[in-house]
């Protein structure tokens, strides 16, 4: 004990850490499964960076040529890359190298899906607005990042699918205008495939992009210690603390075993289930493809988005502008991210909110933004499934151009239909939840009044409940500007003022107000008095709002 | 009938094969293969009986003498591997009028097959059955089938030979249902879609590796576990998702679940 | 019992919550507390156990061995050994962990105020002071010459980076406007490299192929950079159904007897095609499904490829072999800003 003792007492003269160390310790973590996606990301990187270093000692980045001549039979005698070689080596002729290959990929796939429900629990709950836009904006970038290095990998071992992967990229690359057929020529260091290529993605792989995200992680962490977590509205949770469990012990124990629950799971996944079997698709040429070539889900929407969009080029003196590529694969990410990145400004541009928020929204409580995010869900979502327009199509009979043919409406119509969808339900839930606190829950005990009418009886909700509903933050959209100044003269930049105005009527226009103080003391004081319930229904039924009954 | 037989690889005999088939036949769907015209014995007892089956069962979309209807291609010329291909594989009878003839139980037993084989055959010189010998790929050579199948058969039946889509609403069938015979005749004969691979283009030793690898993917062990279909990053996707994020998901929900 | 959520055991924790807490089994009874403890000790051990029985099946079992399994089939013995152990050997540590901390350790909330993270206006003056005096120490401000040139060298340092990856790759000059094909190669088929006589082929047939020579230069440069332009398809349609051909005089026509040689590579993004429906004379590519017409000079009939696919042009040499009658006439594969030019 004296030696752990000395040994802390030794680090902290040198970095005066004591402190921050015990705060640390107190710091408080709110309980909640939600919470726990953005580290499901976390630690699959870990587990990624770990098996990854594995990998290296074994994987030969290398475009030569050799004859393969291990221990997989099919394809013994083969001519390939040392990379693929060298991969097939890893699954076959190194104990544990097949499962370490597994861990990898599945982590992967893990790392990014994980960073995309937890993107989307954000967008959902509000947690982007101030003061926590710019974490928006870095958990952005590394969701692209992971994108990036995920298809890299994907594209490394050299076998049949990541060789079409790269043959894809190469023909994205040269539709850009101008600079196309340069670009190509440096990036592959002359003709496609060339030998240049795998060496140099590989350093892009495991040195470059690893190295952003490490660092961009650890920018996401700080922000999240700085501004404590955010929390999901309960008795005693307000906009000004954190109401949960501290670091030391619980979430040490929680925390820290979810690391291991997470890189648990993986690896035992691993060890039973296959992902790329390399083997299987053979050594990358450039004379041969597999029907189903398919990237990794995160390159899915992009992928999908490539394959419905229609034949068009067109030539400017001379000159070829390929639409058929620079609209999904270069102008529709372009916008996606410019979207999706600039939203937490939009949303305060448009409600005029400058306080903190620290409590969570209900989605309900937020109509519009959740309904922009159910149909930017379907937006993507049959983008994506486009991607598989062919494995569809054989598995459910289907016409694969007739599939094409409906993405491309439904690309377009399902997000419209979907946006007014979920609004309304949002609005719905919030006209329940209005009525939850004036009338109770129906307790299902009908009783007859003395003049003879049947009614049932009504019960108020928890005081949980009530917290959680009364939570609500109702926010009115800005009034229409005045345009013209106290002289008559109409005022510069009026527009924006009225575009603002506008935006702001379409996200906070239709709202269901929560009900005022005075109006639920007067509600509970009838429910109090039970059998009075026919006044209520007439003094109620007189809101604008309230339905039902 | 045995001259072109003996000397099947004489590039002029396939010549006159050729030419004869040429001046025959006017099928859309005919599949000219040169050199194995009519190896099997047959009787003119089997022609007949086939031709009784065939009024029977084939005449209403091929027409009574085989020429062909607006339901169904002439069948003068495809020979009796194309009949013994898609009877054998139950793809014909038809039951509906479909765009692909899907796979199911054959209607008609060997005999029956056999004299089919044998009457279509008799209408005009067509790729005969492969012999047993031919279909032997117990000796051929694994790794070559694997490039050759890499380089002619993948971009369709995927790279496991689990079958893809073509377009309408076709699609090329996976492979694991056919028999070594069914496979060598599909690829002498061209079936439905398919591109013809005669042999000469694809030489018998060849077609015996490209079959010999196609059972060695039907036979292989799975050596990183479960195959998840062998449909590439698709279904892995899907378990991702569901079956892996899913437990990852209830972990998480366990630990924010307050302990009774 | 212990009394894990009284104050006194800890006065450094932050204060408790102001919320219902209820009791856990655990917290009662001393019983329910003892067996979570040996419940969380059995996760620890097992997973101690598991870690062992992986080191063991890594020295004993035989790497190449077999094992049939029920849903997944047959797998290699050792690599199933080797997940499940590891994994559950982690997975145990997590799970031990956290039962711990549910049933074990204090489950009141606490609760910890927040404070408004923007610098207070004392502070914010005294940061512009600070900034101000600095600058106007530096002299920023009255020394133009330094200023200027300064900003000019700040803006032209980066640039010299850029001029270093200029040899990342050579120009790309003509490479995309003529590939392996001239006057008289012949035509040889893929993987055997097998000379093609043109009346062997029936109609229907597909034939992947590349031109004579490919395997040798292949060997020469050491990449695959030439094949993956040259490769072609060899067809055959019935002549009574060629609808169009993208050139050739009934003299010198592109085609041999109804055999066609197309690019393999798709015009789209450059995927090699070779999914030919004989009977439609249709070519769909797997990769984003465009569609091209064989018989109709390779047109795009669906998808989002725009170019044609192009044909190359084709004869006999005197011993009956296809031969091409020179490169292909327009770019093969994908699109790029020059491709019409």
């Amino acid at each position: 004990m004296s030696a752990v003792k000395g040994v802390l007492n030794w680090a902290d003269a040198r970095t005066g850490a004591g402190k921050p160390l015990r705060i640390a310790m107190n710091k408080v973590f709110p309980d909640h499964w939600s919470f726990m996606l953005g580290e499901i990301a976390l630690y699959s990187f870990i587990i990624l960076l770990l098996s990854g270093t594995y990998l290296t000692l074994f994987f030969v980045p290398s475009s030569t040529e050799v004859i393969y001549n291990g221990s997989y039979i099919p394809l013994k005698g083969v001519k390939m890359t040392e990379a693929y070689a060298s991969a097939l080596d890893i699954s076959f002729d190194v104990r544990g190298g097949l499962l370490m290959r597994q861990i990898h990929h599945w982590a992967a796939l893990f790392f990014i899906a994980a960073m995309m429900i937890h993107l989307l629990r954000i967008f959902f709950t509000g947690a982007f607005r101030k003061p926590r836009e710019v974490n928006w904006l870095i958990g952005l970038v590394l969701l692209v990042l992971g994108i990036v290095e995920g298809f890299a990998g994907y594209s490394l071992p050299d076998d049949l699918l990541s060789g079409t992967g790269i043959r894809i990229t190469e023909g994205i690359i040269l539709a850009t205008p101008v600079l196309g057929t340069w670009m190509s020529s440096l990036v592959f260091g002359g003709e496609f495939p060339g030998v240049d290529f795998i060496p140099r993605l590989y350093t892009i792989h495991i040195l470059l992009i690893p190295g952003l995200i490490l660092a961009l992680i650890t920018a996401h962490m700080l922000l999240v210690v700085l501004h404590k977590h955010t929390q999901f509205p309960g008795i005693g949770r307000t906009n000004k603390n954190v109401v949960g469990f501290p670091l030391m012990p619980v979430y040490i124990a929680k925390a820290g075993g979810f690391f291991f629950i997470v890189f648990g799971i993986t690896v035992f996944i691993s060890g039973l289930i296959t992902i790329n079997p390399i083997w299987l698709f053979g050594p990358y040429v450039p004379n041969a493809v597999t029907a189903g070539s398919q990237p990794d889900f995160y390159m899915g929407f992009l992928d999908g988005a490539v394959r419905i969009m229609p034949g068009w080029e067109s030539t400017i003196f001379g000159y070829t502008l390929s639409w058929n590529l620079i609209v999904p694969a270069m102008i529709l990410p372009g916008i996606v991210l410019g979207v999706v990145g600039s939203y937490p400004w939009l949303e305060a541009w448009a409600s005029g909110d400058k306080r903190e928020h620290h409590l969570l929204d209900r989605p309900r409580n937020a109509p519009t933004r959740t309904a922009l995010g159910v149909a930017f869900m379907g937006f993507y979502g049959i983008l994506w499934m486009s991607a598989g327009n062919d494995l569809m199509a054989i598995a459910f009979g289907l016409s694969i151009n007739s599939i094409t043919q409906i993405s491309r409406v439904l690309v377009f119509v399902l997000p419209v239909l979907l946006f007014f969808i979920t609004k309304r339900i949002a609005l719905s839930l919030q006209r329940r939840d209005r009525d939850k606190l004036l009338h109770g829950i129906e307790t299902g005990q009908i009783i007859r009044l003395p003049h003879g009418e049947f009614i049932e009886l009504h019960a108020p909700i928890s005081e949980e409940e009530k917290a959680v509903i009364l939570s609500k933050v109702d926010i009115q959209p800005l009034p229409k500007p005045e345009l013209v100044d106290a002289n008559g003269v109409r005022r510069k930049g009026a527009w924006k003022l009225i575009a603002q105005a506008k935006v702001s009527n379409f996200f906070y226009g239709d709202n269901i107000p929560k009900p005022t103080l005075a109006e639920i003391e007067a509600a509970e004081a009838h429910m109090k008095h039970g059998l009075e319930h026919d006044s209520v229904h007439t003094e109620t039924s007189a809101l604008p709002s309230s339905t039902n009954h | 009938m045995k001259f072109p037989s003996i000397k099947r690889r004489h590039p002029v005999a396939a010549f006159f094969v050729m030419l004869a088939a040429l001046g025959v036949t006017t099928a859309i769907y005919a599949a000219f293969d040169s050199p194995q015209v009519q190896a099997a014995v047959t009787s003119d007892a089997q022609i007949a009986a086939g031709k009784a089956l065939f009024a029977e069962g084939c005449a209403s979309c091929h027409g009574l003498n085989a020429e062909g209807t607006t339901d169904g291609p002439s069948l003068i010329g495809v020979g009796a591997a194309a009949v013994d291909f898609q009877v054998s594989s139950g793809r014909m009878p038809m039951a509906t009028q479909s765009i692909q003839a899907p796979r199911k139980a054959p209607v008609y037993d060997e005999a029956e097959i056999a004299a089919l084989a044998a009457y279509v055959a008799s209408l005009a010189p067509g790729p005969s059955i492969p012999t047993a010998d031919m279909v032997d790929y117990s000796d051929a050579d694994v790794a070559l089938g694997g490039e050759l199948f890499r380089a002619n058969c993948a971009q369709c039946h995927n790279f496991a030979g689990q079958g893809g889509a073509l377009t309408q609403g076709k699609y090329a069938p996976e492979l694991h249902s056919a028999t070594a015979l069914q496979i060598y005749e599909a690829m002498i004969t061209g079936p439905q879609n398919m591109p013809v691979f005669s042999d000469e283009t694809l030489s018998v030793e060849q077609k015996q590796a490209v079959i010999a690898y196609i059972m060695e993917m039907r036979n292989a062990d799975n050596p990183g576990g479960l195959d998840l279909g062998k449909f590439g990053p698709v279904t892995e996707g899907l378990f991702a998702w569901t079956g892996g994020l899913g437990l990852l998901i209830a972990a998480a929900i366990w630990i924010g679940v307050k302990a009774k | 019992m212990r009394e894990l959520d009284s104050h006194t055991s800890n006065p450094n924790r932050p204060p408790l919550a102001p919320i219902p807490h209820e009791l856990r089994r655990t917290d009662v009874d001393a019983r329910a507390a003892k067996r979570a403890e040996r419940q969380v000790a059995a996760m620890f051990g097992m997973s101690a156990v598991m870690a062992i029985l992986f080191m063991v099946s890594f020295a004993l079992v035989d790497p190449k061995l077999r094992i049939g399994l029920p849903v997944i089939g047959t797998t290699y013995l050792l690599n199933v050994l080797m997940g499940v152990t590891f994994g559950l050997s982690i997975f145990l540590i997590g799970a031990g962990a956290i039962h711990w901390a549910k049933k074990l350790m204090p489950d009141s909330e606490v609760v910890e105020e927040r404070h408004e993270l923007a610098t207070s206006d004392e502070e914010k003056v005294l940061l512009s002071e600070t900034f101000n005096a600095g600058v106007q120490e530096s002299g920023i401000g009255q020394l133009p010459l330094v200023r200027r040139s300064l900003l000019g060298a700040l803006a032209l340092f980066p640039i010299p980076a850029i001029f270093m990856l200029r040899d990342l790759g050579p120009g790309p000059g003509d490479t995309k406007f003529n590939t392996m094909w001239t006057e008289g190669t012949r035509l040889v088929r893929d993987v055997t490299y097998e000379p093609i006589k043109a009346d062997e082929i029936p109609i229907g047939t597909l034939i992947n192929a590349v031109p004579e020579g490919l395997e040798e230069l292949e060997h020469e440069t050491g990449n695959l950079n030439a094949r993956a332009k040259a490769v072609i398809i060899v067809i055959r349609i019935s002549p009574d159904e060629i609808v169009s051909q993208q050139g050739g005089t009934p003299d010198e026509p592109w085609d041999y007897n109804g055999v066609l040689a197309y690019s393999k590579v798709c015009t789209h993004v450059g995927c090699p095609i070779s999914l030919y429906e004989q009977r439609t004379h249709h070519l769909l590519c797997p990769c984003h499904q465009s569609t091209y017409d064989m018989a109709d000079s390779g047109r795009v009939i669906f998808g989002p490829a725009s170019r044609r696919m192009p044909q190359l042009a084709i004869t006999v040499d005197s011993e009956g072999y296809l031969i091409a009658r020179g490169d292909f006439a327009e770019p093969i594969g994908p699109s790029f800003w020059e491709v019409r030019k």
